[in-house]
């Protein structure tokens, strides 16, 4: 197995980690913090792929990384400005008792 | 090896440990494994961005609103068993997929030296190739600042 096959497995691993924590986990914070991961996961991608890729010098791998890493921290201002306002909203953070839009 | 051990470790606790506090803190080891990562693979740059931006902001952020809805009600109540279960096995059989086809998929085993990236190269891509998603992205990061101040204010004062 070369060396970018591991890194995709670790970032893959990552993912999966992401996305269970965002499937399972019941309090809006932790649910933010898989997507989180989840982003990190591609980020690793980005930069392994500019790594072992063809065309390093292009550093289109890292253009990448920076704009997603910056579009990351715009999405967890907002997302945790949201969590605050709903909690303000119905004192709870946990999605199953945040159910006043439920049809 | 060890940063990945470590980087995994991290997250894993992240999205097991029962108190939310204990899991952010978890979540800054994952993510220095994963700046460390960045800095084994040669992109010095991104390394250090993602120490500064999520160890520094999001993390502490994550922090602040864990605080901030704290209350007397245990944080995490005892998940569903069989909504827990099914989310395993969602990403268990995500990861299956994406492991089968990265070790299925021909890679070329070549190794090359390791690429430059200096931050002299970075900024001068920024400022010639990339100058418009820079604009953009300081656009974007000026509106969702704005953006989430207006969310997160308290509006009963104006009420009154």
């Amino acid at each position: 197995m070369s060396s970018l096959q591991s890194y995709l497995i670790l970032s893959s691993l990552l993912f999966s980690i992401g996305l269970a924590g965002a499937l399972t986990r019941r309090n809006a914070i932790l649910v933010l913090i898989g997507i989180e991961l989840m982003l990190n996961a591609a980020n690793l991608n980005f930069i392994a792929f500019w790594r072992y890729g063809p065309n390093p010098e292009a550093l289109t791998g890292i253009m990448f990384t920076i704009f997603s890493i910056s579009i990351a921290a715009a999405e967890a201002a907002v997302g945790l400005s949201i969590i605050l306002a709903a909690y303000r909203h119905s004192r709870t953070t946990n999605l199953d008792q945040m159910n006043s839009l439920k049809g | 090896m060890i940063l990945a051990v470590l980087t995994v470790a991290g997250t894993a606790a992240t999205m097991g440990l029962r108190n939310a506090v204990h899991c952010v803190l978890a979540l800054t080891l994952g993510f220095t494994g994963v700046a460390m990562l960045y800095l084994q693979l040669g992109a010095q740059f991104v390394g250090f961005t993602q120490i500064l931006v999520y160890i520094g902001a999001v993390a502490i952020l994550a922090v602040f609103a864990i605080m901030m809805t704290h209350n007397d009600q245990p944080m995490d109540l005892p998940d569903s068993h069989s909504a827990w279960v099914a989310g395993c096995i969602v990403a268990v059989a995500v990861f299956a997929v994406l492991a089968r086809a990265i070790v299925s998929s021909a890679t070329t085993p070549q190794s090359q030296p390791q690429p430059a990236a200096s931050v002299q190269q970075i900024g001068d891509a920024l400022m010639h190739r990339f100058v418009l998603p820079l604009e953009i992205m300081g656009v974007l990061l000026t509106a969702a600042l704005i953006g989430a101040v207006v969310i997160a204010m308290d509006r009963r004062e104006e009420m009154k």
